[in-house]
């Protein structure tokens, strides 16, 4: 029996810990639209909602680390499997063409790695726009102050910048997923090829639905100004 | 009878091991559309003496899709166009006149080239020495039916028995990676009481050579299911995954 460590750097477990990380970032998109969508709802729905979760405390900080790891360890992995092919293969072919079929070479997945590094980028420009970003303090109609982060949402997404570069950016992450979440079944030993066929295609209704609901927010705010007379913006 | 056909020819010429290749073109005006794709090779050949040139190396044996000899790649695909059919195999008559054919060797540092299309496939045989068998006693053969093997098992065994060992699947994998050749092999053993025993030894032996021989990582394009000649499917790289972890916790 081999050791934890030796199992996991073994090419069998660099491709399970690649489908594990995935699968856990997958989950925490899903909720992090639900959690986005409150912006729809009452006017201090999302402030409410994001204050729940800076009031998590240490909790949140845990969470955070868990996330931050996940993201660092499928990042290495995935930029290792592909800076190892330069090693596999030091001399590439002067022609090179996919034989179709059961092949699932395709824009999506050969493109992993660049969506991937697009995507790490995002997210610390994200993260330092909207959890390090400049906020008023509002008054919640429970008396207790939060960060008025719903605000610094709608006035960024009014910019053509943001709201434009977040669409650009989420179009990447649905061509990663389209990809990446029967990739991660399949890493994962999904071994009958029916579930096989449903999982492609659930991927891509996954990829879709949930970028899709990602993309609407910016868009939304941009194209109705983030006004209050917006049908989905309620400001009182 | 067929017409004779006009093809054009660019194959890689490399005297050894260690020393920089090329490219060299010929074009051949009599192949026929009866021919295998190793006749069409042959005849190059020929020419190529007559004219007191060097003939290409390639390598071949049984000509009947069976040894896994043969592994040319073929204008960027492993075996050729065609499905399920090895190099070998495959018929002249899948080409129209005029057409321009690039032929290359399957590129992995694992398979260092002996000789223009050849290469070194012994980092198979390696992965084979490491846990590819059954430990049985010798001594006179046991009763057939000592041992009873399911319907079910002996037909996927046999389905994955089918590998060649070919070494396509590692040429058309972006990553060369030979997780379809190794997860074929586990799979088809470990489907048999025989091979049930060593089974996990097996994985963890087997998948840690492909790794210490440079083969790359699996990503998943099952682009290897593609282009094997005996249509193994990446179900075997599924098998080889769980054989792996189960190991982990036995
Ligand atoms: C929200 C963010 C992300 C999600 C939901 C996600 C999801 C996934 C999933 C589900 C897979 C399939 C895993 C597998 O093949 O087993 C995958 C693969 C991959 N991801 Fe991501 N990913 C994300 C971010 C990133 C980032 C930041 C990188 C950075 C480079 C990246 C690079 C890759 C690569 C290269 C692969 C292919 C791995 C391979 O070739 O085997 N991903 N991703
Ligand atoms: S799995 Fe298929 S392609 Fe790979 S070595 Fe075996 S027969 Fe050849
Ligand atoms: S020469 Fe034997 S399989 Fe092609």
């Amino acid at each position: 029996m081999p050791s934890f460590i030796k199992a996991i750097n073994s090419q069998v477990g660099r491709k399970i810990m690649t489908g594990i990380t995935g699968i856990g970032l997958m989950l925490f998109l899903i909720g992090h639209i639900v959690g986005n969508l409150t912006i729809f709802g009452a006017p201090e729905a999302f402030n409410i909602y994001t204050k729940t979760l800076e009031d998590l405390g240490p909790l949140l900080y845990v969470i955070e680390a868990g996330l931050a790891f996940f993201f660092l360890y499928h990042t290495i992995l995935g930029v290792s499997i592909w800076w190892n092919r330069r090693k596999a293969r030091p001399e590439g072919y002067k022609k090179y063409q996919t034989k179709g079929g059961p092949s699932h070479q395709s824009l999506a997945s050969k493109s992993m790695v660049y969506t991937g590094i697009i995507i790490l980028v995002f997210l610390v420009i994200h993260i330092w726009t909207f959890k390090f970003g400049d906020t008023e303090m509002v008054k919640l109609a429970s008396g207790e102050m939060a960060r008025d982060l719903r605000a610094l949402v709608i006035e960024k997404f009014t910019d053509p910048l943001y709201a434009f570069g977040y669409t650009f950016v989420l179009s990447l992450l649905i061509l990663h997923l389209s990809h990446g979440f029967w990739s991660a079944f399949t890493s994962l030993s999904m071994k009958s090829k029916e579930a096989s066929k449903k999982v492609q295609m659930g991927a891509y209704g996954f990829a879709i639905v949930i970028m899709l609901a990602f993309i609407f927010i910016p868009l939304y705010i941009y194209f109705t100004g983030g006004s209050c007379d917006a049908a989905l913006i309620s400001c009182n | 009878m067929s017409k004779d056909m006009t093809i054009h020819l660019k194959y890689w010429k490399q005297a050894g091991p260690d020393v920089p290749g090329h490219f060299e073109e010929y074009t051949l005006d009599t192949v026929n559309e009866h021919m295998s794709f190793l006749e069409m090779l042959d005849v190059l050949n020929e020419e190529l003496q007559l004219k007191g040139k060097e003939p290409v190396e390639f390598d071949y044996d049984c000509r009947e899709g069976i040894c896994g000899s043969c592994n040319l790649v073929i204008n960027g695909q492993a075996h050729g166009p065609k499905a399920e059919v090895a190099c070998c195999q495959l018929h002249m008559r899948n080409y129209k006149d005029g057409d321009k054919i690039t032929i290359e060797p399957p590129r992995a540092a694992a398979f260092p080239i002996i000789k223009d299309l050849v290469v070194d496939r012994s980092a198979f045989d390696r992965i084979i020495e490491v846990g590819g068998y059954v430990s049985v006693k010798t001594g006179s053969a046991q009763e057939a039916n000592a041992l009873p093997v399911e319907k079910e098992k002996s037909d996927e065994a046999f389905e994955y028995a089918a590998c060649i060992g070919c070494g396509a699947c590692v040429a058309a994998c972006p990553n060369a990676s030979a997780s379809l050749f190794t997860g074929a092999k586990l799979a088809h053993l470990n489907k048999f009481p025989q091979g049930e025993v060593e089974r996990s030894n097996r994985a963890v032996a087997m998948v840690d050579q492909m790794k210490e021989e440079g083969f790359g990582d699996c990503s998943n394009f099952a682009e290897c299911e593609a282009v094997c000649p005996k249509g193994i499917s990446i179900s075997a790289i599924a098998e080889m995954r769980r054989d792996y972890m189960k190991a982990l916790v036995s």
